[in-house]
């Protein structure tokens, strides 16, 4: 791969001088991917975001760009669009100043800037919108010029932060389909902030996922669904089924645990410690088989079926399992689906490739290990 | 859609409505009574009183009637004087005598001894009889020779109708003269339009100084962290609680010939001898400062504090100085606390009447001074009035002109 376009190193944040928002943070951004910050409110990744617009310094390590250190580089001089999740229209001008503003203040001859104006409101077909307030607009129509705004004056780096927050979902989803084009047309490179997991894997080329300001795992979308590294992840990136367990006996690429009922599963070892510790076996729900074949699954129980929630393309089954109260079955609406009810017995399995374990998860802060 | 059959949409809309409707208009009426009474009434009243003009009127009918078709380049004719005598001494009552005698000496000085001179000498005349000096013109020239003289008759021929634009006249420095055309008073009689212009000089000069101490401090208030936010407002708004009087006597101490400030200055030897800092204009505005300054803080703040920082972090980051992100984008987000700030300020300034008579000196004093003075000293209720009027009306066409501002800017802003 080429040298970075962006790179975090060592980078700590604190407000306070006692806590840390972000802690040692090393990332590279290369130039034209589509990088998502994705961890849930308070993990730390707006600030990573502000720090590096420059509106909040780093409490120490190095933020660089192309290789040189962007510490002390004042903000309007780094040439970053930014579009922010309140859209950060101004108010007082029309659509049109609005994006005439950063041509401006960079001097930029009229019939040049009034052509730069122009194609920006068409890529975000806000074209025959130049002349109204902001005021006048719809959420949308809003993010959708404050995108134009941050990419008329043709920026280094586009950083947005929760941009489609505030819209309803179908509309968020028309705009994530629009901002991507929007990054296939340019090729800029892009640092997406968002608590949203299905923003984060519809749009991005890699995402890195924030918890308490440490990055937990950077890595493209599909391998973070197929392979998270953590339990947080797992539980973060997608649906997830969560096993607690004891390590028994660890075979290296797979290992036994036993759960808290006694009973036993046969995993992946993925991030366990010796046998005896605690871990969490993670396993996703469309990936749990109904009346399954025992021959390819080590894994087979015996539930019963609590409630069946019809979502349409498939059917999702809530079960209990050991002490996960709300143990869940994805399966698919189509013509091999089982029939079944509330209150019968099903046996489920899944197989050893399926099933990861992991570290022992808590959600609250303090993890007992 | 359309509502059902033979009810309008409207009329049930009124009937499901209506006792809520009489609810609130049960809650608000204490307050609306009062309003009446005590605030709409005394404002009606006293614009009534700025025209109206009953006096002569009342008591000198006939002589405003046959002065109307006098040709005012010589004295009346002798029917006139015959009339004007016959109705002066009917008046009989020294009371109503001093009254009609105080109302012309507003319009012209010297009417006043004149005209009880001259109802004293006709008490010992009888109308019924032939005139003492053989014409009424001659009798009343005897009595004084100021009978000889036209315009005492035009004063009091401009005062005789019963509804009057001469309280008016005088409250901008203007009077009928002898024709009954607008004129301007002599030079050193004029003081009111001087007075008002300077009423609205000092309400401008302490509105901008609220405007520049005030805007940094709001801006402070807005920016610290959350738990020093109170302590801040508290401070700005202690002097808002302490009494108004507690507050200009605080000043006088402070800015006396021997106080604090001039002490402390002397003491530094950054002067010689005590310099005046009460009793002059600079005492007004720093007093009148100090007491409005949280009528503008406040506005100001309530804005800027809902003016979110990813506004001025957008300008930064579209490449904006942070000097121009300031100026371009968040202050003219600030402008409608700003307006509503000034407006308060402003318009208080333009009714001061406490703090400039107690630290400012003579050429100091604002409008409403002399609308106490006309309403409790000089009694010219009709010259308060007016005066107090006009007031009124620079106060209606500064919000009218706010109003008309902040209309423009809620359109862009929501």
């Amino acid at each position: 791969m080429d040298k970075p376009h962006v790179q975090f190193i060592d980078v700590e944040k604190s407000y306070d001088g006692e806590t840390l928002v972000v802690e040692k943070l090393n990332l590279d951004i290369f130039s034209g991917e589509f990088l998502t910050i994705l961890g849930p409110s308070g993990s730390g990744k707006s600030t990573c975001l502000s720090m590096l617009a420059g509106f909040e310094t780093a409490t120490c390590g190095e933020i660089k760009l192309h290789g040189k250190s962007i510490n002390s580089v004042a903000p309007h001089k780094r040439n970053f669009g930014v579009v922010f999740q309140n859209y950060a229209l101004f108010p007082h001008m029309t659509v049109f100043d609005n994006l005439m503003f950063p041509l401006k203040v960079r001097k930029i001859p009229l019939a040049d800037a009034h052509k730069k104006v122009h194609r920006a409101l068409e890529m975000v077909w806000m074209g025959g919108f130049a002349d109204r307030w902001p005021s006048q607009l719809s959420g949308g129509q809003q993010q959708r010029i404050a995108v134009a705004r941050a990419l008329v004056f043709t920026p280094d780096l586009i950083l947005m932060d929760e941009p489609l927050g505030a819209l309803d979902r179908q509309l968020r989803e028309q705009l994530q389909q629009e901002i991507k084009q929007i990054h296939n047309e340019l090729g800029v490179t892009f640092v997406y902030v968002t608590h949203d997991q299905n923003e984060a894997m519809t749009m991005s080329d890699r995402v890195a996922i924030f918890n308490q300001g440490v990055i937990q795992q950077l890595a493209t979308p599909d391998s973070l669904y197929e392979c998270p590294m953590n339990a947080f992840v797992a539980e973060f990136f997608g649906t997830n089924n969560r096993l607690i367990g004891k390590v028994l006996q660890d075979n290296g690429e797979t290992c036994r645990v036993e759960l808290k009922d006694g009973s036993q599963v046969e995993a992946l070892a993925v991030n366990i410690h010796e046998a005896g510790t605690r871990t969490t076996l993670a396993i996703r729900p469309e990936r749990v088989l109904i009346q399954p074949n025992r021959d390819d699954c080590p894994n087979v129980y015996k539930v019963k079926v609590k409630e069946l929630t019809y979502r349409g393309d498939h059917i999702r089954i809530h079960t209990s399992l050991c002490e996960n109260e709300d143990f869940v079955v994805k399966i698919s609406n189509n013509e091999k689906k089982v029939n079944m009810n509330p209150g019968e017995t099903v046996e489920i399995g899944w197989r050893v490739e399926d099933c990861r374990a992991l570290d022992p998860y808590c959600s609250d802060s303090v993890c007992p290990i | 859609m359309k509502a059902s059959q033979d009810i309008p949409l409207k009329a049930k809309l009124r009937k499901a409505e209506s006792s809520n409707t009489t609810k609130s208009y049960a809650l608000i009426l204490p307050l609306g009574i009062f309003l009446l009474v005590f605030f709409l009434v005394p404002i009606a009243s006293m614009i009534y009183r700025s025209v109206d003009n009953p006096l002569l009127a009342k008591h000198l009918p006939r002589t405003s009637e046959a002065l109307k078709l006098w040709d005012s380049s010589k004295t009346p004719d002798e029917k006139t004087y015959a009339t004007f005598v016959a109705e002066l001494k009917a008046v009989g009552e020294k009371t109503s005598i001093g009254r009609i005698a105080a109302r012309l000496n507003y319009d012209k000085g010297g009417m006043r001894s004149l005209v009880v001179k001259t109802a004293r000498k006709l008490k010992r005349v009888s109308v019924n009889t032939l005139p003492p000096e053989g014409t009424w013109k001659k009798t009343l020239a005897k009595i004084d020779k100021r009978w000889d003289q036209p315009e005492y008759w035009a004063t009091i021929k401009n005062a005789g109708a019963p509804i009057t634009v001469g309280y008016y006249l005088a409250a901008v420095d203007k009077k009928l003269d002898i024709n009954g055309a607008v004129v301007k008073v002599p030079e050193h009689k004029r003081i009111y339009l001087a007075i008002f212009w300077r009423t609205v000089w000092v309400s401008a000069l302490v509105t901008s100084l609220c405007f520049l101490f005030g805007y940094p401090i709001a801006f402070l208030i807005a920016r610290v962290q959350k738990k020093c936010v109170n302590l801040l407002l508290i401070m700005v708004l202690l002097p808002f609680w302490t009494s108004l009087l507690v507050r200009t006597t605080a000043w006088i101490v402070m800015l006396q010939r021997e106080g604090v400030v001039n002490d402390l200055l002397i003491f530094l030897r950054l002067i010689d001898e005590p310099i005046q800092l009460i009793y002059s204009s600079f005492g007004v505005l720093v007093a009148m400062t100090h007491v409005l300054l949280p009528l503008m803080i406040l506005p100001v703040y309530s804005v800027m504090k809902n003016i979110s920082p990813d506004y001025v972090h957008a300008g930064l980051s579209l490449g904006a100085t942070p000097w121009t992100a300031f100026w371009k984008i968040y202050f003219p987000q600030t402008l409608p606390g700003v307006g509503a700030g000034a407006l308060f300020v402003f318009i208080l300034t333009l009714g001061y009447y406490i703090t400039p008579a107690l630290v400012g000196g003579p050429q100091d004093q604002m409008i409403s001074q002399f609308i106490v003075y006309h309403a409790n000293h000089s009694l010219n209720w009709g010259l308060a009035s007016a005066l107090g009027t006009l007031l009124l009306l620079g106060v209606l066409s500064g919000y009218g002109l706010h109003n008309k501002i902040a209309k423009i800017d809620t359109i862009k802003l929501n």
